[in-house]
């Protein structure tokens, strides 16, 4: 798991060409494994077969050759005994028989008859006859008491046995031929007792048996080897152990128990034609080794195939497999690199070139489109993307600038429209009767909020706050109007109904833009402290007593200014007592707005305004203002804000 | 061509053999100043029997204690008591047994280091055949060999009161392989191991031992004749002492041991088998140098042994006259024995 959660980091920053070259090359190396595994295999399974085959083939034709050789000398003597104990027999009978039997067989170096004790001749311990090979000439001696044939393996064991018997393997007395004696015991039958008479021997050469098994050549060092019954050497490559070791010796030497017990079984006559695999104690290689029994006198043959040699063919097939395999391979992946290539190049230059139209660089040229697959689509794709875009931001780039000047404009409109304001306070220093504080906040957008105030003359005062309907332009033009036709009409001493009718009458000629203005006008009677006052759909301002009580000025009904030509506007009366305030306002205070769509409200509005009744006008408003702050918490303004205070103080002059 | 290279091969000859000459007399003057020289028989064939001596002869041990030894080749024809006899050997290695016969039968000699303390000598049967115990033996054929091999044996069968058919045995031990004798004689360091080499397993067999059955036989023994031991007694003790060093050393260092011990082999032309010397030279450390705390040490013989010997001799009428006497048949000259 966590192997493979690194393998997945590690692919993750990797490209298209990497990911492609691992994937295809680690599977074709799981497919070729897999394909080279099984043809292994099966090549192997095949061989093995073979050898197993060709193993028996081998050892038992070896061993028939060997079977036959010995099972012809076994011959006769047995006929030897049969003529003697079915015949009489006289002593020169007995030498040209011994004489014939040497001299009419090659493979026969030697024959004797040898009689127990006072058999054959009644005065003699020791009668053998025997006629032997020697220097090419048949030679004869009697075997006599120095011999002392009695104690010799070839007729002491046939006779306790009471059966034939091979000898041991023995070097011949003239040198390096390595013989081995047949002896056969025969009878003599005296009355109904059978009693040993003797046993007549022949010796043979096995040479002839040693070069069926020396020339078991197989492969390079592939071998036969034969073994005598108590396990001694008679043919192997390594001629130093040939009768000099057993094969339990050389175990021994060697310490290798498993030699031991093949060569237990070997000698007992037991036969493995299922080749199985041992080291070679002349190479040290594997080998499969099979053997066999010779039946006739207890030897064993066997034969050991080199494994490797054995393999050597399918092992050089394999090399080259493995090699066509690996080339293969490289090739596949190299490939794969090249596929992979022509996918990615222009991808990473698409890449690129993205990265630079990113940058803003819009002219950059993208890889030209040379195939018509997915990649040729998408550099299409691309060319058409980045020329809209280019398109686009060209667009954007003319209409912000238009944008932007018209802004600029506009924020001069304003400043001007600002500017036309009063805003100096106090704004009549030598005025004691009444105070005067005002302010404007405008929004972003130019409004059309204005306040205004002036002497009529040396005893009144007017004063207006009004809100022109929409923003922008058109409402701060609509507002400068407005503004100009209401001093313009108070300056001819009409009262503020007369004002605001008039104002109505010539703000509805030709606005065809149904812009209109909601006004709120007053005139002060600064000796007495009556206000007349006209309201023009606008809202009520607050009356602050100097009592602390606080009211909603009473309405005079007039509905918004501009809108219709023949509205009539009547003047209602208020008295102000010195220390009495008028707080006039404009939407942008009791709807100020908080992020969760809430209004600022009339109800707070006046909470506030009772709050504060005993600061001073500039107080109240900066204290108003103060909390529509706190309360929009930073909402972008929507509407200006415009809030103004009169205060009357009275006529002090006079009092 | 032919000419010049004949001419050379003269010359190269002629050179050689003068070189050897001078070598050889120069060695003869410096042997004739320092050693005496002695001349030694063991009774068999050359083989890890007698490690000892070949080893103590190719140390230089001999040289050390101022001999120059001769050692001649043994074997079945050449026995070594009769070489002693005739004076064409200074010291032979016999058995203990054929020692005190001839001894009896007038021999001069004398016992001066009795080499082996516990016999080899054994008898073996396959468990296949049914023998695990003495009592088994009874009514089988038994394979004895002649003269003195066969004293223990028949000693031991008439112990355990056993009838058997006595087989001649002959130096191979394929009779009893093919089962033709259920018993055979064996030497423990020697046909044993052939037997296990003919593919027999230790626990397939069943074997005796005589000092198990308190027939020990001490076997090889250092034998001089009594004129000898008058004449130079410290030749005696010399070739005694060196060659109880030579065992000693042969057994310490038995790898080298048995690389002398072949080479002497090939030298007499007899087939090499190092497993089968390796496990004679073991064998030969088992019975020289037995580990059970109560056999003499090397070179020594216990006048118990001897009489043992003796009584079996006599018994089997084998020694008929008059029995020798231990002071006089058995004379002790290892350094070790002194201290």
């Amino acid at each position: 798991m966590i192997s493979l959660s690194i393998l997945q980091t590690m692919l993750k920053n990797k490209g298209i060409a990497f990911k492609l070259v691992l994937f295809f090359t680690l599977s074709s190396v799981c497919i070729f494994t897999l394909i080279f595994g099984y043809n292994y295999y099966v090549s192997r399974r095949a061989i093995e077969k073979g050898i197993g085959e060709n193993s028996q083939n081998l050892i038992l034709a070896s061993k028939n050759k060997i079977e036959a050789v010995l099972a012809a000398a076994q011959k006769i003597p047995e006929n030897i005994s049969y003529f003697l104990e079915n015949s009489s027999y006289n002593e020169k009978e007995i030498y040209r028989l011994l004489y014939t039997v040497v001299e009419k067989n090659p493979e026969i170096y030697g024959a004797a008859i040898a009689f127990e004790p006072h058999v054959f001749k009644k005065d003699a311990d020791f009668f053998a006859p025997y006629f032997f090979k020697e220097n090419g000439a048949i030679n004869f001696k009697h075997l006599d008491k120095a011999y002392n044939y009695f104690l010799s393996d070839w007729y002491q064991i046939p006779k306790e046995l009471q059966l034939p018997e091979w000898t041991e393997p023995y070097f011949g007395e003239g040198g390096n031929i390595l013989m081995c004696s047949y002896g056969v015991p025969f009878y003599k039958k005296t009355g109904d007792k059978r009693q040993l008479a003797g046993v007549i021997v022949i010796d043979i050469s096995i040479e002839s048996l040693r070069s069926i098994v020396s020339s078991i050549k197989i492969l390079k060092t592939g071998y036969g080897f034969l073994i005598s019954k108590n396990g001694t050497y008679i043919t192997h490559p390594m001629k130093e152990i040939i009768m000099n070791e057993t094969i339990f010796s050389i175990a021994e030497a060697r310490k290798k128990k498993s030699l031991r017990e093949i060569g237990r079984s070997m000698i007992k006559g037991e036969s493995s034609l299922t080749p199985f695999m041992v080291d070679s104690i002349l190479t040290g290689k594997k080998c499969w080794m099979t053997y066999v029994p010779i039946i006739s006198n207890g030897w064993s043959l066997a034969i050991l195939f080199p494994q490797d040699e054995l393999m050597e063919d399918i092992a050089r097939l394999n090399r080259m497999v493995i090699f066509l395999g690996i080339t293969g391979i490289l090739l596949l992946a190299i490939a794969v690199v090249y596929i992979a290539r022509s996918i990615t190049k222009p991808l990473r230059a698409m890449a690129q070139a993205t990265q630079g139209i990113g940058a803003g660089n819009l002219d950059i040229d993208l890889p030209a489109v040379t195939s018509g697959d997915e990649v040729g689509k998408l550099t299409e794709a691309f060319g058409y993307m980045k020329a809209s875009l280019k398109a686009y931001i060209e667009q954007l780039t003319e209409a912000t600038a238009l944008k932007e000047r018209m802004e600029s404009e506009l924020k001069v409109a304003h400043d001007i429209q600002m500017s036309i304001l009063p805003k100096m306070f106090p704004a009549f220093p030598d005025r004691t009767e009444f105070d005067i504080y005002a302010i404007i906040k405008p929004a972003k957008e130019v409004g059309g909020d204005f306040y205004d105030f002036f002497q009529i003359d040396h005893e009144h005062l007017c004063f207006v706050i009004a809100d022109v309907s929409g923003k922008g332009i058109p409402a701060s033009l609509f507002m400068a109007v407005t503004k100009t036709l209401i001093k313009a009409k108070a300056a001819v001493g009409l009262t503020p109904d007369r004002i605001i009718t008039r104002v109505n009458e010539e703000l509805c000629v030709g606005n065809d833009a149904n812009m209109f203005v909601t006004i709120f006008c007053a005139i002060l009677d600064v000796r007495t402290g009556e206000v007349e006052y006209t309201n023009g759909g606008h809202n009520p301002p607050l009356v602050i007593r100097k009592s602390g009580e606080v009211s909603v000025l009473k309405s005079t009904g007039g509905i918004v200014v501009g809108v219709i030509d023949d509205a009539r506007y009547t003047a209602d009366i208020l008295t102000l007592e010195p220390g009495d305030s008028i707080y006039l306002y404009t939407d942008g205070v009791n709807e100020a707005m908080n992020e969760n769509g809430e209004l600022f409200s009339d109800k707070r509005l006046e909470q506030d305004i009772i709050k504060l009744k005993e600061k001073s006008i500039k107080e109240i408003i900066d204290g108003i203002m103060g909390e529509i702050e706190i309360f929009v918490q930073g909402t972008p303004q929507s509407d200006d804000i415009t809030m103004m205070v009169i205060q009357y103080r009275g006529n002090t002059k006079e009092g | 061509m032919y000419i010049s290279t004949m001419a050379k091969k003269i010359f190269l000859c002629c050179l050689l053999s003068c070189t050897l000459l001078l070598f050889c007399v120069s060695d003869k003057v410096h042997g004739q100043e320092n050693l005496k020289r002695a001349s030694f028989i063991p009774h068999w064939s050359p083989q890890a029997q007698f490690a000892g001596y070949f080893v103590a002869f190719e140390k230089g041990f001999y040289k050390k204690h101022g001999i120059a030894l001769n050692i001649q080749q043994g074997g079945p024809h050449r026995p070594s008591l009769d070489l002693l006899e005739k004076q064409a050997a200074d010291f032979a290695i016999a058995w203990l047994s054929t020692a005190i016969q001839r001894r009896s039968q007038g021999l001069s000699l004398v016992n001066v280091g009795q080499i082996i303390q516990r016999s080899a000598l054994i008898l073996i049967a396959k468990k296949s055949r049914g023998i695990y115990k003495p009592e088994d033996i009874n009514g089988r054929k038994v394979g004895l060999w002649r003269a003195d091999f066969q004293l223990q044996p028949v000693a031991f069968l008439k112990k355990y009161n056993l009838k058997v058919t006595v087989v001649p045995q002959s130096y191979s031990v394929n009779l009893f392989l093919r089962d033709g004798v259920d018993v055979a004689s064996a030497m423990w360091y020697n046909e044993y191991h052939t037997i296990l080499n003919a593919g027999l397993n230790p626990d397939e067999l069943t074997t005796f031992f005589f000092y198990e059955h308190e027939l020990n036989f001490p076997e090889d023994g250092v034998y001089t004749l009594e004129s000898t031991l008058k004449r130079d007694p410290e030749l005696v003790r010399a070739f005694v002492n060196a060659s109880i060093e030579g065992w000693l050393y042969a057994f310490k260092h038995p790898d080298e041991a048995l690389d002398i011990v072949l080479k002497y082999m090939s030298k007499a032309n007899i087939p090499v088998n190092r497993v089968h010397q390796k496990w004679m030279l073991e064998r030969m450390k088992d019975i020289v140098l037995p580990e059970d705390g109560k056999s003499p040490p090397i070179g020594m013989l216990t006048e118990s042994d001897f009489i043992r010997v003796c009584k079996v001799l006599e018994e089997n009428g084998i020694i008929t006259g008059k029995m020798p006497v231990f002071d006089d048949f058995f004379v002790n000259f290892t350094d070790h024995a002194k201290k």
